[in-house]
């Protein structure tokens, strides 16, 4: 115990725990549960995307044989939203609705197909009102307003922030670089559609089935809009058939099973349709963007300006979060002496953007490493070399306050270039070739909860007893990742176990400690951390009854091979199952706990707690591609990618979110697309989704997917379970900026747009040809009238991590209600 | 599931019909308008097919109908009749796990598991006419069942993995019974 023993299960590459049962079919998702008297429920969705609710008549639906009740906002009392400060979200809307696809009335009746006819039986009359399409539309049109509660208009959140002064250090710099972006918005698509099943027992305890990635945060918003005690209220969080962000928020029709339920007194079902999926989306926001960037000869930067205008759709989600990510991890990758950015996010009525795979730091990321490759080329720099000579250190404190911990950029980028030929390829490649080149950084979970609180981010929970087996619990949610895996293992390699030995519960507000849910790629550090502290008080109160038992001094004994035993005599010893009887002898039941909570973030500035991470990941990757110049088709040939993911706990996990990381970046960067079109007049002139079906919406298929060459680097953090850092949404980011370089490798022109279509590829190349720049993006930034920044000197300024200015802020909080829930949440 | 709102369920009655799942002789009365898909989940809960879309646009609910992989969504459960139906659960037919499924638990070939019953369906049926396919030939035959974790190349793996075990266990069989 003393010795730091050989892992055994820990970085050994293993079939996941619950491999067996994905591959049989027996893993139960949300859909596949079916309960005796089990009524089913349908959504009727809004067709405008902006109208008043004039008058709602359910008679109709309600006389429909089979029908059991119909649903319409009148019985709703509270509003909910992920966020305290974007409490904007009815179960079914009340007087208004903001979005081609937001609920207005639910049909519960005996089966789908009945509560479906009944839906065409509702009558609404609405009255249209102007439509706000994106995110400039909404700066333009104040007075067609979204909600009430935004801070002007339809601009949701407005952020600005200065870390020194740049504009003296832009001044100051040999050169300034002024380029604008924009990153189209995408969505999730997970292969599972969203299920939830309510079911109330006779007893009045609720439970609710639900694909979702956050069954804590889904616990709360039930109770808020339904206005029931958080101790009656149990969630099951199924296994996610794929989430990506897209199962983080509490949804309406979460809510609605629930009441149904309550009212009817039977289980109640709701599967939504693939169109309907594309409707609850929460997905990448579209972000315009635009970086001042100063350098200096040799190549170091000197300051940037960021800024960052967020088309938010509808409602708040996790929007102002979101707000901060497309800003705050810039400075973690390369040395910056000096930052600032403004933010701004706008309601547009369109499905509320949210948390996708790298949550708002993708779209910053893109713009950053493309000026890179921009200003690399000005000054004549290999960009590889480029970016190695301005590597942000092993723990450093970023100019806005981040503390980076493992750093294993440097290896990263050196691996690819290595791995791709880099130097024999950069700009040499016969023409219609190209190389590029990109990195970035991600959190392993936010160092802080949506809500305030001073309680533990995960607990983990231990049951022994006779039979030998241990039982885990934890609220962390299995969506694919295989957060089940990490768990087991963890346990298992702390006990000296084979981890068919361990049964894990999760994801079960019942039976499970809070776990805050699958977001942030927060789950392998946090319930990491909070298995072990469980699994080592377990293994010390076995561990004191075995020394007793062979009276032999605590320190040398050693768990392995499922056995307790002497680590210089192997033959002494008890196997596992009888040293836990021996335990059980001397303590009485035995369980144990764990607990979580990430470091103090150093950053004391009002809004400094949105970025701060317990450790960062680093990627760099290089996509090698050609391009037929008459068609302007992108053939991707090869992906490079390195990940600094500080340990791989199970390295064929790791690498699948690594290669999983690779593919959706590819889709971003080359098809994936969110998009709205208006209907012609003579139909209503709506804003519509342009491709609410997996057909339309254009992912990688098998055919698609080059060959990707990963490398895990391996540079240990301090504060994850054995080293370990994040693997589930870094690597995404690297690859769109990487394709976006290869593509002027190969051809000569900028695509400063994602998605990067042949269509664009083609406008640049005609462009060029007529002597012009070769470029398509965005020409220009909006106008947008900035609060006053808060003044925050880094900490080589003599800064203390506290603005020096104390600006005035307008409130756009929309939490009148959280008084309410507090007193339901306490009572 | 599905958006049917035209349907007058009450003037249809319930078909009966008779088929072959999972080497079992089933018999089921299942309404008219059903999908194979929806018989399979709802009538018969084998809930180990799933659905993506219900439109035929992902691969999530393929299933083996004599022998060819199929996308249920689109088929109705009446043209099941007489038919012979393969489905995640009869996969293999004794408790041990199909090669297939074995090395896809053991690569990583299956991450969130929704659609892998629909590829493991159809690796199956490729396998059973291309006992040793080439890797353009799985990306090939898989090219209808969308994946959003793994990126594919676990599942291109682990059926060429399956190739090789399927081979070796043959020769051993073949050993042992000399």
């Amino acid at each position: 115990m003393s010795k730091p023993k050989k892992l055994s299960v820990i970085g050994k590459p293993r079939r996941r725990v619950d491999g067996a049962s994905k591959v049989t079919g027996q893993t139960q998702f949300a859909d596949d549960i079916v309960l005796p008297r089990m009524l089913h429920c349908k959504l009727l969705r809004s067709h405008l995307p902006h109208a008043n609710i004039k008058s709602l008549d359910v008679s109709r639906a309600e006389r429909h044989p089979g029908v059991k009740l119909v649903l319409s906002g009148k019985d709703f009392s509270n509003e909910y939203g992920i966020l305290p400060v974007s409490q904007d979200e009815w179960p079914l809307c009340k007087d208004k609705v903001r979005f081609v696809g937001d609920p207005v009335a639910a049909v519960i009746a005996i089966d789908e197909i009945t509560a479906a006819e009944a839906l065409d039986l509702i009558e609404v009359e609405y009255e249209p009102l102007m439509t706000i399409a994106d995110a400039v539309e909404g700066l333009n049109n104040p007075d067609s307003r979204l909600h009430e509660y935004s801070e002007e208009g339809n601009v949701h959140k407005r952020l600005s922030y200065e870390f020194g002064d740049v504009e003296a250090a832009l001044a100051e710099s040999d050169h300034v670089f002024e380029d604008t972006f924009f990153y189209e918005g995408n969505t999730h698509m997970p292969m599972e559609q969203h299920a939830a099943i309510g079911h109330v027992e006779a007893d009045g305890r609720i439970t609710l089935w639900s694909s979702t990635q956050c069954p804590h945060y889904v616990h709360r918003a039930i109770a808020k809009a339904l206005e029931i005690p958080t101790a009656m209220i149990r969630v099951i969080a199924t296994p996610n058939g794929g989430g990506f962000g897209g199962k983080t928020d509490p949804f309406n029709h979460e809510m609605v099973v629930v009441k149904a339920a309550i009212l009817l007194g039977r289980p109640v079902k709701v599967a939504l349709t693939r169109e309907e999926v594309f409707y609850c989306h929460r997905g990448r926001h579209p972000v315009l963007m635009k970086f001042r960037t100063g350098v200096t000869n040799d190549g170091k930067l000197t300051g940037m300006h960021l800024q960052t205008l967020l088309d938010g759709g509808a409602y708040g989600s996790y929007g102002v979060a979101s707000t901060f990510y497309t800003c705050v991890l810039q400075p973690t990758t390369y040395k910056l002496p000096r930052y600032a950015f403004d933010a701004c996010r706008v309601f547009t009525n369109k499905p509320p953007c949210g948390p996708k795979r790298g949550h708002g730091t993708v779209q910053p990321r893109f713009g950053q490493e493309v000026q890179l490759d921009k200003i690399a080329e000005k000054l004549k720099m290999d960009p590889a070399a480029f970016r190695l000579n301005i590597v942000e250190q092993a723990g450093a404190l970023t100019a806005n306050y981040l503390k980076i911990g493992s750093m294993g950029l440097v290896e990263c980028i050196n691996k690819v270039v290595e791995r791709s030929d880099w130097k024999n390829k950069y700009g040499k490649l016969p023409k219609g070739k190209g190389i590029g080149i990109a990195c970035s950084a991600y959190l392993t979970g936010a160092g802080n909860s949506i809500y305030w609180n001073a309680m533990p981010h995960s607990g983990v929970q231990l049951k022994l007893d006779r039979s030998g087996k241990v039982t885990v619990f934890c609220g962390a949610t299995e969506i694919g990742q295989g957060s089940d895996d990490v768990l087991v293992g963890i346990v298992a390699e702390v006990l000296g176990l084979d981890p068919i030995l361990i049964r894990c519960v999760t994801g079960d507000t019942d039976l499970t400690p809070v776990d805050l849910g699958s977001y942030s790629s927060r789950v392998t550090l946090m319930m990491g951390n909070a298995a072990i502290q469980a699994a080592e008080r377990a293994r010390d109160l076995i561990a004191e009854a075995v020394a007793k038992r062979l009276e032999v001094p605590i320190e040398l004994l050693v768990f392995a091979d499922n056995r307790v035993f002497i680590a210089e005599d192997p033959e002494k010893g008890l196997d596992f199952h009888k040293a836990v009887v021996c335990a059980e002898e001397m303590h009485g039941t035995l369980g144990t706990t764990g607990s979580y909570a990430p470091p103090e973030p150093p950053g004391k500035y009002r809004g400094g707690g949105v970025g701060p991470s317990p450790a960062y990941s680093y990627t760099a990757a290089v996509v090698e591609l050609d391009i037929d110049e008459q068609t302007g088709w992108i053939n991707v040939e090869r992906v490079y990618i390195a990940h600094d993911v500080g340990k791989a706990l199970n390295p064929i996990l790791t690498r699948g979110q690594v290669q999983g990381g690779v593919y959706m970046g590819l889709g971003e960067a080359l098809m994936e697309e969110q998009t709205f079109r208006r209907l012609p007049a003579r139909l209503s002139n709506a804003l519509v989704h342009q491709t609410p079906s997996i057909l339309e919406y254009k992912t990688l298929t098998s055919h698609d997917m080059p060959e990707v060459i990963i490398d895990l680097i391996e540079d240990p953090d301090e504060n994850g379970p054995f080293g370990a850092k994040e693997a589930g949404q870094g690597p995404l980011t690297p690859i769109i900026p990487a394709l976006a370089n290869a593509v002027y490798d190969a051809v000569g022109v900028r695509i400063d747009e994602v998605p990067i279509t042949a269509e664009k590829i083609l406008k640049a190349l005609d462009q060029k040809a007529r002597g012009g720049e070769g470029r398509v993006g965005p020409d220009k930034f909006p106008d947008i009238e900035w609060p006053e920044p808060f003044q925050v000197p880094p900490p080589w300024e003599g800064g203390d991590g506290d603005a020096v200015n104390k600006p005035q802020r307008k409130r756009a909080a929309k939490m009148h209600e959280m008084d309410k829930f507090k007193k339901v949440a306490s009572s | 599931m599905s958006n049917v709102t035209a349907l007058k369920r009450n003037t249809y009655l319930n078909a009966h019909l008779s088929c072959k799942i999972n080497g079992e002789d089933v018999q089921v009365s299942v309404a008219p308008y059903k999908t194979l898909l929806e018989m399979l989940r709802e009538d018969l809960r084998l809930t180990g097919t799933k659905h993506g879309c219900e439109l035929g646009e992902c691969g999530a609910c393929a299933v083996l109908v004599d022998g060819e992989p199929v996308l249920s969504c689109l088929t109705l459960a009446v043209d099941a009749e007489g038919r012979t139906i393969e489905t995640i659960e009869g996969l293999n037919d004794d408790a041990e796990l199909h090669p297939l499924q074995a090395a896809f638990a053991d690569l990583g070939g299956s991450q969130c598991g929704y659609c892998t019953p629909g590829i493991l369906v159809t690796a199956k049926s490729l396998l059973q006419h291309n006992a040793n396919p080439s890797r353009d030939e799985i990306r090939e035959a898989l090219s209808g069942n969308l994946c959003r974790c793994t990126g594919y190349a676990q599942i291109f793996e682990a059926v060429e993995e399956a190739v090789v075990r399927i081979g070796e266990s043959g020769r051993r069989k073949m050993e042992v019974s000399r």
